[in-house]
């Protein structure tokens, strides 16, 4: 009598219909919706890959070495703007990575106290919400202007390399480079930090113990701990910088001769898509796009190596 | 053990500033201290010169009247602030839910096969295509093949180009944090019976809300300040905005244009939007940064 009542409250019964339909269709709406990624992902490369096809048809692979661009013969080669990416990207990585992972160091260190360092944090994150387009303004009539003596001075003193070798005009290579340094200092450090943060107390402990200085710490056993994702961010910074448009077209000046010197206008793959993407027509578009297919696999190949990198090089303490 | 001097023994065990080890760590000190006012300088500057060049050219036209002609003077921005607006809500709105659901997927229903890995992957690579390519590629699938009505340049291809950008973040802080909701809680829903839907909707997503709503609230900072996207999607228009079915200007396409125009007028201009520009997306992210807080 009583079993039978138990048995009674705990038979197993269904949900109601509309119950499952409403689970199992929200589980696929989820699908669904995480699909969206890669279809995204696999529509921009498709539409930039077709678009394209013409330029790979008529220019092949001497598109990347040589550096005509005219519109008029209907001649183009993207080796201006792809010198200018590489060229740009790098040199801005080379200054930016000692002072990105310097200020993290500091601000991962007790050399000020913790409310100091955290001010300084929180400035480098909201320097990396500012727009590019205002980092291009202020560039153009801010920085361009105040750095203009130290470029003619380059010039004059050092005139007979190659790359100092044209009088700066206003727009060029070398503030693109500076302006770039200011767009990618944020992340650089931002990277940095966390990852000297997550490095295990014990280790500096140990450190410590056996009689080593502060810096002696941080070179010897504190950096090379953190060094996998610190690379990792530097990586993504150097795609970042690649991919960077708005800042980079308003200084560079945009000019698709080719010069080896910094103090020249140059270009870049992204600079040229903004200015000549719109008005832009027949294989012109194929041109550019093209390139922009370039740009898109240098990105790609950069975040991979990344990805490979931080597991290659995380250290297992 | 008894080679060693008093002396010695004493002297080794004090610090001695003369040692070529504390001399460097002095200077890597001074180095590193000097690096971060480097780093931290630009932001001085560049908000000392917006609030200088931006703030002083504020007034009751800047946000009531429509940029002006070239060469006239005077004008306002109004077109373009109500434009940034709109696309920024048209990104949010197509972002924000699936963004959320593919999150919901990979957090809650995904078991880490392949499918999940490649979508992680994938949105990871996303977060990495540069923005001008989402640009071109927005113009190439919508701008071109005129699918709004015969439209070619839209409000809505402008926030469909944004929101390909906000997308990777919504999806990466929505699984993130919703792993950060202990496990107890769904399995406790579970367990009283809660469909799987119910759990989701009802315990675990609003657990997380504080972290999802920072990195959204982040993410569209981020989009209202884009212009490589939106400078042949959108487009400009020097006039109110009509639909979004129609080009609409914006302040970060407004600032590129008259930034490199001839007239100062214009470049007044752009700093005015810059100013306002820089006001919102630094408000946004104090917002976000006083939400984080929250959480905590």
């Amino acid at each position: 009598m009583m079993t039978d009542q138990i048995q009674a409250r705990f038979t197993r019964r269904k949900r109601p219909p509309a119950d499952r339909i409403v689970d199992g269709g929200f589980r696929y709406l989820t699908i669904a919706l995480a699909s969206t990624v890669a279809i995204v992902l696999l529509a921009i490369f498709l539409t930039v890959f077709e678009g394209a096809q013409d330029a790979i048809k008529e220019f092949g692979l001497k598109f990347l070495t040589t550096s005509s661009w005219n519109p008029v013969t209907g001649e183009y080669g993207a080796f201006t703007a792809i010198y200018g990416t590489l060229v740009t990207s790098f040199l801005a990585l080379l200054i930016a990575v000692p002072l990105g992972v310097g200020t993290a160091i500091f601000i991962t260190e007790n050399l000020l106290p913790l409310r100091w360092r955290e001010i300084i944090g929180v400035m480098v994150e909201l320097l990396a919400a500012i727009p590019s387009v205002v980092l291009g303004l202020w560039a153009i009539f801010v920085m361009e202007p105040f750095l203009r003596p130290l470029l003619v001075f380059l010039n004059t003193a050092l005139g007979w390399l190659p790359f100092f070798s044209t009088a700066p005009q206003g727009p060029g290579v070398a503030p693109a480079v500076l302006i770039l340094v200011v767009m990618i200092l944020p992340i650089i450090t931002a990277i940095s930090r966390d990852a000297l943060n997550q490095v295990p107390i014990a280790l500096r402990q140990g450190s410590y113990g056996v009689g080593s200085t502060r810096w002696i710490a941080i070179f010897d056993v504190i950096l090379p701990a953190a060094i996998s994702s610190i690379v990792g961010g530097i990586m993504l910074a150097l795609g970042r910088a690649m991919g960077e448009t708005m800042a980079v077209t308003m200084i560079i000046g945009n000019s698709t001769n080719f010069s080896w010197s910094l103090l020249a206008p140059g270009n870049t793959i992204s600079a040229m898509l903004a200015n000549q993407f719109g008005e832009a027509s027949g294989i012109q578009v194929s041109a550019l796009l093209y390139a922009a297919l370039i740009l898109m696999l240098m990105t790609f190949a950069v975040n991979i190596f990344a990805q490979w990198i931080v597991r290659k090089l995380s250290l297992r303490y | 053990m008894t080679s060693f001097t008093p002396a010695l023994q004493a002297s080794s065990l004090r610090y001695d500033p003369a040692l070529k080890r504390n001399r460097l760590d002095k200077f890597y000190n001074a180095l590193s201290g000097f690096f971060s006012l480097i780093v931290v300088m630009p932001l001085f500057l560049v908000l000392v010169y917006v609030i200088i060049q931006g703030g002083r050219l504020i007034s009751i036209p800047l946000f009531t009247q429509l940029p002006p002609a070239p060469g006239l003077e005077g004008g306002g921005i109004g077109n373009a602030i109500i434009g940034t607006f709109v696309v920024t809500i048209v990104a949010s709105l197509i972002a924000i839910p699936i963004g959320v659901g593919g999150g919901v997927y990979l957090a809650e229903y995904s078991t880490g096969g392949p499918f999940a890995r490649f979508i992680r992957t994938g949105n990871d690579i996303l977060a990495g295509v540069p923005s001008i390519i989402c640009g071109v590629f927005v113009y190439g699938a919508i701008v071109a093949t005129r699918v709004f009505f015969g439209q070619s340049y839209t409000a809505v291809a402008g926030g469909i180009a944004l929101a390909v950008l906000m997308l990777p973040t919504v999806i990466k802080t929505t699984d993130e944090g919703l792993k950060l909701v202990p496990k107890a809680l769904s399995m406790g829903a579970i367990g009283v019976g809660a469909s799987k839907f119910v759990t989701v909707t009802r315990i675990t997503l609003p657990s997380a809300f504080t972290p999802i709503a920072t990195g959204i609230v982040l993410a569209i900072a981020r989009a209202a300040g884009e212009t490589a996207p939106l400078i042949f999607t959108a487009l400009f228009s020097p006039f109110w905005p009509e639909g979004v079915f129609n080009p609409i200007a914006t302040m970060s396409v407004l600032i590129f244009n008259f930034a490199i125009m001839p007239y100062e007028a214009q470049n007044e201009l752009a700093w005015a939007a810059s100013f306002v520009l820089v006001v919102l997306i630094l408000g946004a992210n104090l917002l976000a940064r006083w939400l984080r807080r929250f959480a905590n």
